[in-house]
């Protein structure tokens, strides 16, 4: 019975993804996979009182209100900018709980485990405890704490592949000698490496890292569902752990680069200090900007990370506004990788009300920049670097990019000539049909907007 | 290997299928509720959690339950609600185009 039930909340959590293929039905699907959870909560609760046996349920009172209080306090009070970061802890919390119920069961573990029990264990143990530590490095660096550059531990990858085959050998240990000290290493060693192995990886890469640490968190409750013999944490975890890879592999292919490559390599640009700033740009300030976009017939918006970090989801909204009340058509062209985590500009632009179906994908909006008067791109940078297209030398070559220069104009509302993190030059700052407009998102847009409404 | 053991791998296999399947029809702009919302179902080891709670012996074992299930439950809450959040703006606006 209780096994048939647990198939139940499966079933309901399959359901409930099918429910996201849809912006129409998403919401439903979420609530159903939360049904799916509290199926399952209410059947090993139930479970256990059948035991009657002595229970510690003061530990699980306390857990569950010390948990959920924080839970519900993080998802209420977390701004839409801040997505990621809180993404990035949920996965970390997730990765973490799997790891403990591991734990949990080494040490409750009186007889010899299995060997495939011991497997899964330390499977469990070091996954979740590398998912613990990577994801709170990339909830630091998105929060601003940890540096959001690459910051490579001394020895480099070196130093990283000698921490994880001892985390393999010590495991390995764990398993054949039946050793809870070597389990204790291994998960020691791996909680090193989860923190070794995020910080090196830069900022505009997190999206990746995230993914993936997304993966790690439901492989982590797979591995502990072996562990303890449950359905239900098997069925959840594999397909949270598929969700994650899918969207690694996703974000790795939209960026032409290889997961392997992300995760180990130093990754950065030819342009130099010197090089950047010397070459002639053409200037503009708001009323040029104003008049650029007034008179256009088809404006496209392509947002990226500065728009979240200037919090300019709403001026944006606010502009196209003023755009489409004269007439004109506003579309939004999102890139795969724009921000730090997949998704991140659809959240923003929902939350300002932007219509989902105005918001193009790559291959949708890639046809239509030649038709279109104004690109303005606000807080993107690689994602339209047409040296993607052109430059073999360049770091991003064969990228698959925004091909904003086909536009008749393109304003690019960016702080400063600074590179990307990548410190790749931009080509396309320097075209003829280009017009920079230097200053913060969301300053630059209220002030467009305003001269707009002069005009 | 035990019996249950196997089962759990063919389950586990399927599910991965399964989610494949499903998830790779998710669209591009539903990614960032996709990845909270599944973060929600990690929590799944929740059902663990409780389990190493209630039935743990001694200090230690206390501790890890008790900061399993608060993990867990940070996941489950945490996740589910703010995925509700996000999916409710998502909104189709008629008439803007």
């Amino acid at each position: 019975m209780t096994e048939l039930a647990y198939l139940a909340a499966g079933v309901l959590f399959i359901v409930g993804l099918k429910g996201l293929t849809s912006p129409r039905t998403a919401r439903r699907g979420n609530r159903i996979a939360a049904l799916g959870m509290l199926v399952a909560i209410v059947v090993v609760v139930v479970d256990l009182i059948g035991l009657d046996a002595r229970l510690a349920w003061g530990i699980v009172i306390a857990g569950v209100i010390v948990g959920g209080g924080i839970g519900a306090f993080l998802a209420i009070r977390v701004q839409m900018t801040d997505m990621p970061q809180l993404v990035a802890a949920f996965n970390g919390f997730g990765g973490g709980a799997s790891a403990l119920v591991a734990a949990a069961a080494v040490v409750g573990s009186h007889a010899v485990m299995p060997t495939e029990t011991a497997v899964t264990t330390s499977l469990s143990l070091v996954i979740g405890a590398i998912t613990l530590t990577g994801s709170f490095i990339a909830f630091g660096k998105l929060q601003g704490i940890v540096p959001s550059r690459q910051v490579f531990p001394p020895g480099g990858q070196t130093t990283n592949a000698v921490i994880a085959l001892g985390a393999v050998v010590a495991a390995g240990f764990g398993i054949f000698a039946d050793s809870a000290t070597a389990y204790w290493i291994a998960t020691g060693l791996a909680a090193i490496l989860g923190v070794t192995t995020v910080l090196p990886i830069g900022g505009a890469d997190m999206p990746v890292v995230i993914s993936l640490l997304n993966s790690f968190s439901g492989i982590a409750a797979a591995m502990a569902g072996f562990v303890i013999g449950n359905q239900a944490l098997i069925v959840g975890g594999a397909l949270v752990g598929a969700a994650g890879l899918i969207l690694t592999i996703e974000m790795a292919v939209a960026m032409n680069r290889s997961i392997a490559s992300i995760l180990f390599s130093q990754f950065g640009g030819g342009a130099t200090a010197e090089d950047i700033g010397t070459k002639p740009v053409n200037r503009a300030n708001a009323d040029d900007a104003a008049i650029a976009l007034a008179y256009a017939e088809r404006v496209m918006i392509v947002p990226g990370y500065g728009l979240a970090v200037a919090q300019a989801q709403h001026a944006v909204k606010d502009l196209a506004n003023a755009l489409e009340d004269r007439g004109i058509e506003v579309t939004y062209a999102i890139h795969p990788v724009a921000g730090r985590m997949p998704g991140h500009m659809n959240v923003l632009l929902a939350e300002a009300d932007v219509s989902y179906d105005l918001l193009l994908d790559l291959d949708q909006a890639n046809p239509k920049f030649s038709q279109t008067d104004v690109v303005l791109i606000v807080g993107a940078n690689d994602v339209v670097n047409p040296s993607a297209r052109t430059d073999e030398a360049s770091p991003i070559y064969g990228m698959p990019i925004l091909n904003v220069d086909d536009a008749r104009t393109a304003i690019v509302v960016k702080r400063s000539l600074s590179p990307g993190f990548a410190g790749i030059d931009n080509p396309l700052f320097y075209e003829d049909t280009t017009l920079m407009f230097f200053a913060d998102a969301k300053q630059a847009l209220e002030d467009a907007l305003a001269a707009i409404d002069a005009l | 290997m035990s019996a249950e053991f196997i089962a759990g791998i063919v389950v586990f296999v399927l599910a991965a299928f399964v989610g494949f399947e499903v998830i790779a029809k998710v669209p591009r702009t539903l990614h960032t509720p996709l990845m909270s919302g599944a973060n929600a179902i990690s929590g799944i080891t929740i059902v663990g959690a409780v389990i190493a709670a209630a039935t743990g012996t001694g200090v230690l074992a206390g501790i890890l339950g008790f900061l399993a299930v608060t993990f867990a439950m940070i996941n489950v809450i945490g996740g589910f609600l703010v995925t509700d959040r996000m999916l409710e703006m998502f909104k189709k606006i008629p008439g803007k185009r």
